[in-house]
């Protein structure tokens, strides 16, 4: 094997999209880092914001890599794109730091005289305090890269040629499933629903699972339309495979409008005063108009757009509508974030003294955090791409799946 | 159809193909070779059958997008209906057209609506139940439901020629060919 060339090796041309990346999330490090300077709770929060997009996508495709891995089928021609993403966890950890750093500003039940004197605070306490709120953290992320890197060591000794892998590599995937599902559940209500400490909601783990969803498959369709025009991949990816991936667009688009709307209804039915602060924020002071949008374009657009059989077969159509959904992506977790916070001063709403009511606003930082975010992301991903065959040719599955004409 | 008054009428010919592939190459090599009036059969789905058979596009998920558009509009015009117009309840002082009470019900009338018109649309587009057809009467085609594939050429077709085209399947190296009585 020594002497012979790769299989499936990936193309020099990935160099380009690598290094325009890099320098990218190089400008908008520098522009994150003046930002810090200057307006240091807008950092924050811009950064938390871009962070979860970039995250979702890596733990998405994790999730949907070891989805494939239990159903099998035509649609594992993407897994290696689905392994790479999976694989810039370790970054996503590293670029956590920032998160940490602005405790003080995002989450209101890290300061002592705000617990003190908050009845609810106190008896949440036992949970939301900034020793378990670490070690919750350090646990989420260190089960997600151990799943990421063995699923890839496996599919590593596929490649190979060990088959005794082959059943091992589909129990760990049903395992990581459950617990990918658990820890970002648990990671939702931290990092993003206890900026609003007093609110809750049972669905919301769901809601950014689902987004992941979203994200994951958007990104997978955009980077395979780009890995289709070079050699290996342009005579293996054909219609039928994006055809597959726009379907599974279509059902996460469901999901999410589903999952969202079960939460708009139920808190709207109730009607009770924990619980419906958080869309009288979101549906006055401008962001109603914010809220329609993501109505429009994460569901209602895009929905239509994807029942058509056709545009799912056409990558250079779809692409467009799942890089549109990337950017709505980002939008919608911004939608989720930035109400709580003070337009001027970036504070956290819930830390002010006084009444505050909140206003639509978009700060510089919420364009330079996706690139910061974003570059050295798709950077670290093309890195991992680079490393293995862009096929699992050596899977007997996969292998079953593409040659049998009627398989998906 | 000036053949059919000179010899018995039959319904078509029937070539049996061992394997899938067999029968996808035998169709595309009648279309190619003129033939329009003629259907497969297999035990199950054949990908490319049905672009080796030239099939137009299904009707069936228009009638679906429809039939779900219809249900959608009818489940919201029933909620509306009852709750602001037939019998309004102050319920907890909200609206009478509270909009999001109506979704679960239109959802699910879409869902009824669109899956009623399929299941119906289906049946009526492939003209079911229809509990007779020629091919049965032929000895070999119990196995299509198991391990054959068949390729009915059938006699209405305009370029049908009884011994002209029992000669050309037969040079598609099936398995065998039969004739089919109406």
């Amino acid at each position: 094997m020594a002497d012979m060339p790769t299989p499936y090796a990936p193309p020099a041309e990935i160099e380009g999209p690598r290094s325009r990346a890099l320098l990218v999330g190089l400008v908008g490090l520098a522009a994150c880092v003046a930002g810090f300077i200057v307006d240091r709770d807008h950092f924050f929060r811009s950064w938390l914001v871009a962070y979860l997009l970039f995250l979702g996508i890596a733990l998405g495709s994790m999730g949907l890599l070891m989805i494939q891995h239990l159903s099998g089928g035509a649609w594992g021609v993407f897994r290696r794109v689905f392994e790479a993403s999976s694989r810039t966890l370790p970054l996503m950890a590293l670029l956590f730091l920032p998160v940490v750093l602005g405790m003080g500003t995002l989450y209101p039940w890290t300061h002592p005289d705000q617990v003190a004197q908050d009845e609810v605070l106190r008896h949440r306490a036992i949970y939301l305090n900034t020793g378990f709120f670490l070690a919750r953290a350090f646990v989420y992320f260190a089960g997600w890269i151990l799943i990421a890197w063995t699923l890839t060591r496996w599919s590593r000794r596929q490649d190979a040629g060990d088959m005794r892998v082959n059943l091992p590599i589909q129990y760990l995937a049903g395992g990581g499933l459950v617990f990918y599902t658990f820890a970002a559940t648990f990671a939702a209500v931290d990092w993003i629903m206890s900026i609003n400490p007093h609110w809750y909601s049972t669905l919301f783990g769901f809601i950014f699972v689902g987004g992941h969803g979203i994200s994951a498959l958007s990104f997978t369709i955009v980077v395979s339309t780009l890995l289709a025009r070079w050699a290996p991949m342009d005579t293996v990816l054909k219609p039928s495979h994006f055809h597959d991936l726009g379907k599974l667009s279509l059902a996460f688009v469901m999901l999410w409008a589903y999952f969202n709307f079960s939460q708009y209804m139920l808190v709207y039915a109730a009607n009770l005063v924990e619980e419906i602060p958080y869309f009288i924020a979101r549906t006055s002071g401008g962001w109603q108009y914010l809220a329609l949008f993501l109505v429009v374009f994460q569901f209602a657009v895009p929905f239509l757009l994807l029942l058509s059989r056709d545009l799912k077969r056409m990558p250079l159509r779809l692409v467009w509508v799942s890089a549109a959904l990337l950017l709505v992506r980002d939008i919608d977790l911004f939608m989720l974030v930035a109400p709580e916070f003070d337009a001027a001063s970036g504070a956290n709403l819930h830390v002010l003294t006084g009444e505050h009511a909140s206003h639509v606003f978009v700060h510089w930082l919420d364009l330079a955090a996706p690139l910061a975010i974003g570059g050295l992301w798709v950077w670290m991903f093309f890195t991992q791409l680079a490393q293995r065959p862009l096929l699992a040719f050596a899977d007997p599955y996969l292998r079953n799946a593409l040659e049998s004409p009627g398989g998906h | 159809m000036a053949h059919s008054e000179t010899s018995p009428a039959v319904h078509g010919l029937l070539a049996e193909f061992a394997t899938p592939g067999g029968l996808v190459h035998a169709t595309e090599k009648a279309r190619l070779e003129g033939y329009r009036h003629m259907d497969a059969y297999s035990p199950f789905p054949i990908e490319h059958l049905h672009e080796a058979l030239g099939l137009r596009r299904s009707k069936v998920p228009l009638i679906t997008l429809v039939g779900g558009i219809l249900g959608g509009i009818g489940g919201y015009a029933l909620e509306y209906w009852s709750q602001a117009i037939a019998y309004p309840l102050n319920i907890g002082g909200r609206p009478y057209h509270s909009w999001p009470h109506f979704i679960p019900v239109t959802f699910e009338t879409t869902v009824l609506g669109a899956a009623l018109s399929c299941f119906v649309g289906m049946w009526a587009l492939n003209r079911l139940p229809q509990p007779y057809h020629p091919v049965f009467g032929a000895p070999v085609f119990d196995r299509a439901s198991r391990d054959r594939f068949f390729l009915c050429i059938e006699a209405t077709d305009p370029k049908f020629e009884r011994y002209a085209t029992a000669r050309f399947l037969e040079g598609l190296h099936p398995v065998g060919v039969t004739e089919v009585a109406p």
